[in-house]
């Protein structure tokens, strides 16, 4: 089967051994926005830890970070794959809005019975935003209208919407309890906590909020457990890698990466752990991730994704059904839109009319300052993930120091078009 | 005699890793009408860019006197400033405005940046009438045929008070009526003193309105004919004229059953509805076999090909498919691929790869399934899977983690070639496989292909290249304005066989 010409198949293997130091550097250099993204969101973190005197990282702000921006974060999962695929949807915030509508009138108006639990609503609402997602993508898929105009259209419809369901300017609520954990909800202590202060009982025989130190074990157990498993699975990657003889990244530079993203999120699981443990919603966002990252780094789907977003018609021709593709990716938003809207009315513990109003923007903002090509085909998961919380830190951060409102989206323009700059000069560089 | 008008000497044009051009001489009289002619990729096209200034001076060696004078253009405006204006094969026209927007674009007869629509009309309608266009001068450009088009480009020409008029194979999309009538009218312009340059491979245009002919082969220049001296056989011999030694790797065919039967296939234009491309084509390949079909740019076998791929190209498809005697459907590209049936696109950039990923997920993209379980992609076999086509094909790249986009053509060539070849198709049509590749990468791809006749593909190779086809082909079809116009034996077949069937249109069946 091979040439007389053909080198074997070691010999690729034994070039690139030879050239490991070269390849390291590379490896850095490739990798600077992956890294550089999270030492920025360090960075700006610390930043704001200390011009709001540690507020930042007190449990219970942490605790409404989460709750606050863990709508974009689940928004910029499926925006990612959409922007990746070559398109756009502007229709993200008034879907939320419309889904949240939807929830509290079946809730709450509606004479449903049963079926105004809150589970089951929170269930049909998923399937009405898939099914909002395969009207919009229809179009954009089968008949090549630009997703920028349906979206664009899909922004006023379900805008629209949204307000007349919930009767012009009229907020509806409240929604129920069991409902609303899913926003404010935390995770329950299987396990008990562990008292390792007792809290001081003041004269009047009650305890002092904020005093002694109580840790939700569950929590810490959950942290660890996920952080070991990041590490193993990291390693055995390595591993394997190595034993074929391939690997990019140096090995001080993996364990510096898995050290500081370990020790980060030890703590911050720890902050949790100390006031009421990790929130319900942080659970859900944390598993989508991990899910999304799958699909995108080691799923057929997710490389055809990349594929179909970086050469549509090359993709087409290799055999993938470009449309149907489409089609599911602006399904999945609309799922995921929906989620953002259900999160959303969970928080605010009622729907109204401008619930998820203008969040399409900074949905978008964390993809591409997570390092998405708006020319599709390039983006990572983690990117988006990192970008919405940058984004979640600077509204957050800027907030407790009392930054006018008006400032802080000039300041997030700023680091909008900087991390855009700063990508493409890299690229024009390398 | 005429004084001469233009002088090129010594051109001389290289490409990374090809020389287009090596010493070309051409020498153009005031008033005449000069054809260029040669085979697809002779550097026709590349000589009328040098001398119009595409290419700027510094780019090329050599030199360009016109009127006397020798000239350093820098870009297209330069050399339309001098008179000489280009009209590429592809027009170069803006469909959604009217034939005035058009004309006068860039040049707009306007005041401090205010059009002067009158103006602008009034000179419209006078050109037009000089090329003999009868269309109101607000007529969308989408609205008029290609042929009106070419002659709103002539119109255009004439706007910018042309001297030296090139044609680059002006009547490719053009029917019989509109040919004649183009050429007409360069007979026109020559009696009006404005000279032409027309470059062609129809021998009977040539023919009728050549008074030089100027045959260019391999980017070098062959002879320059004078009328009494046009003959097609003569120019015929001169442009394939080449001798065939050791380009083609060695093989023994072993032709085994009928795999691949395709019966009166018939497709129509996807934009131009009543425009039928390709017109009832009945062709078959065998086990082990390489088939070859020849003709030149515009003779449909790209479409022909892509049509059958999936439906790939244009509409209202007719015809049958057979795979070793059983019919099939093949009317998705997914579908054409679980049949066993692959097509290596001509155009690798636009078409064959992801340029901003890498080799390993270009090669394996046409099969994931078969580097994968259950959907999840298996990383370990998946670098397996590169490593051994990287080697299979020799894909000269530091690792398969290589962006394809920083690969030479033939690199990329040979990663599209692996993805067909992962996806184990048991026919495979390539066309153009050789195209803007250097010679050592050709000689690997030659080899590929015998290698995969041998292991018992059953192969299809579209060229323009017909040395190519002759030396790694069975058998070769003809093909000529969507029809098959001749067949015959590549043992049998010779390069004058080829272009007198393609030019005649009368191609002998052969045993």
């Amino acid at each position: 089967m091979s040439t007389e010409s053909a080198p074997g198949p070691q010999s690729g293997v034994a070039q690139d051994l030879q050239q490991t130091p070269r390849v390291a550097v590379s490896a850095l250099v490739t990798n600077l926005r992956e890294y550089g993204l999270i030492l920025a969101l360090i960075a700006i973190m610390v930043f704001f830890q200390f011009t709001t005197s540690g507020t930042l990282f007190k449990p219970v702000n942490l605790s409404n970070l989460v709750q606050q921006n863990s709508f974009i974060i689940v928004m910029a999962l499926g925006m990612l794959l959409v922007i990746v695929s070559g398109h756009i949807d502007l229709s993200v915030g008034s879907v939320a809005g419309f889904i949240g509508a939807l929830a509290a009138m079946m809730m709450v108006i509606w004479p449903l019975g049963p079926l105004s639990n809150p589970l089951v609503v929170s269930i049909i609402c998923l399937i009405v935003g898939g099914a909002i997602g395969a009207a919009q993508g229809y179009w954009i898929a089968y008949h090549r209208i630009p997703s920028f105009i349906v979206t664009l259209a899909g922004m006023l419809i379900f805008r629209g919407i949204c307000q007349a369901l919930l009767g012009g300017g009229s907020s509806v609520g409240p929604l129920p309890v069991g409902f609303k954990a899913l926003s404010s909800g935390f995770i329950p202590d299987v396990i008990g906590p562990l008292t390792l202060i007792p809290p001081t009982v003041n004269a009047a025989g009650k305890t002092i909020v904020g005093s002694g130190l109580t840790l939700h074990i569950t929590t810490l157990l959950i942290g660890l457990v996920a952080v070991l498993a990041y590490a193993y699975f990291g390693l055995r990657a390595r591993r394997t890698r190595e034993r074929h003889g391939y690997e990019a990244e140096p090995f001080s530079l993996f364990v510096v990466k898995t050290l500081v993203i370990s020790v980060l999120a030890l703590f911050l699981v720890y902050q949790f752990a100390t006031y009421r443990g990790l929130p319900i919603v942080l659970m859900v966002m944390g598993v989508l991730i991990a899910l999304f990252v799958f699909a995108t780094k080691r799923m057929t789907i997710g490389r055809r994704i990349y594929a179909m977003g970086g050469n549509a018609k090359a993709a087409q021709l290799s055999g993938i059904k470009t449309e149907r593709l489409t089609l599911m990716v602006f399904i999945n938003m609309g799922v995921l839109s929906a989620l953002g809207g259900l999160i959303i009315a969970a928080r605010l513990g009622q729907a109204v009319p401008a619930a998820g109003l203008g969040s399409e923007l900074d949905v978008i903002a964390a993809v591409f300052i997570g390092g998405a090509s708006a020319m599709g085909g390039v983006g990572q998961v983690i990117g988006a993930v990192v970008g919405g919380f940058i984004m979640g830190v600077m509204n957050n951060g800027m907030s407790i120091m009392g930054v006018n409102v008006d400032w802080q989206q000039v300041v997030k323009g700023l680091v909008l078009l900087g991390a855009v700059v700063f990508d493409v000069y890299n690229k024009n560089k390398g | 005699m005429a004084s001469t008008i233009l002088e090129m000497r010594d051109i001389t044009k290289t490409f990374p890793g090809v020389k287009a051009l090596s010493n070309v001489n051409l020498s153009v009289e005031e008033g005449e009408i000069h054809a260029v002619v040669g085979e697809n990729g002779a550097g026709k096209s590349t000589l009328m860019k040098v001398l119009s200034g595409v290419y700027p001076s510094g780019t090329y060696d050599g030199e360009i006197i016109y009127r006397g004078e020798e000239c350093h253009f820098k870009g297209i405006h330069d050399s339309e400033r001098h008179g000489i204006v280009i009209i590429h094969q592809e027009l170069a026209l803006v469909p959604m405005l009217s034939i005035a927007e058009n004309i006068f674009l860039g040049n707009e007869h306007a005041r401090y940046g205010i059009i002067d629509w009158n103006a602008n009309e009034t000179r419209t309608s006078a050109l037009l009438k000089k090329v003999g266009l009868k269309e109101d001068p607000k007529t969308l450009i989408t609205n008029i045929g290609v042929g009106k088009q070419q002659l709103v480009e002539i119109a255009k020409a004439l706007s910018k008070q042309v001297q030296l008029l090139i044609l680059d194979e002006p009547t490719a999309s053009l029917s019989e009526k509109d040919s004649q009538a183009l050429l007409d009218l360069l007979l026109e312009f020559k009696r009006q003193g404005i000279t032409s340059i027309l470059i062609s491979h129809k021998l009977n245009e040539v023919n009728r309105v050549a008074d030089k002919v100027t045959i260019i082969r391999d980017g070098r220049t062959i002879e320059t004919l004078i009328k009494k001296d046009i003959r097609e056989d003569r120019i015929i011999t001169s442009m394939v004229g080449r001798s065939l030694d050791n380009r083609f790797p060695p093989r023994e065919p072993k032709i085994g059953e009928t795999v691949l039967e395709v019966k009166n296939w018939s497709v129509y234009h996807p934009i131009h509805a009543e425009r039928q491309v390709i017109k009832g084509i009945d062709i078959d390949v065998r086990k082990g076999e390489v088939v070859g079909i020849a003709g030149l740019m515009g003779a449909g076998r790209t479409e022909f090909a892509m049509s059958l791929f999936g439906r790939s190209y244009g509409r209202h498809i007719t015809g049958e498919v057979r795979l070793k005697g059983k019919p099939i459907d093949i009317s998705s590209v997914s579908k054409a691929v679980e049949h066993g049936i692959a097509y290596v696109t001509e155009d690798r950039k636009t078409y064959g790869l992801n340029l901003i990923d890498h080799i390993k997920h270009n090669i394996t993209l046409a099969n994931l399934p078969g580097v994968s379980r259950h959907s999840v992609i298996d990383d370990m076999r998946e670098l397996a899977v590169a490593n051994d086509y990287k080697a299979k094909t020799n894909i000269r790249s530091s690792s398969v983690y290589q962006m394809t986009g920083n690969l030479s053509g033939g690199n990329q060539q040979k990663v599209v070639l692996s993805k067909w070849l992962f996806a184990n198709p048991e026919v495979l049509i390539l066309d153009e496989p050789t195209r803007g590749i250097d010679v050592g990468a050709k000689y690997e791809i030659y080899t590929i292909i015998a290698r995969l006749a041998a292991e018992g593909k059953a192969i299809i190779v579209i060229s323009s290249e017909m040395p190519e086809l002759l030396g790694i082909t069975d058998r070769i079809y003809v093909m000529n304005e969507g029809r098959i116009v001749g067949e015959m034996a590549a043992s049998d077949a010779s390069q004058e066989k080829i272009m007198r069937a393609i030019v005649r249109g009368e191609g002998k069946k052969a045993s």
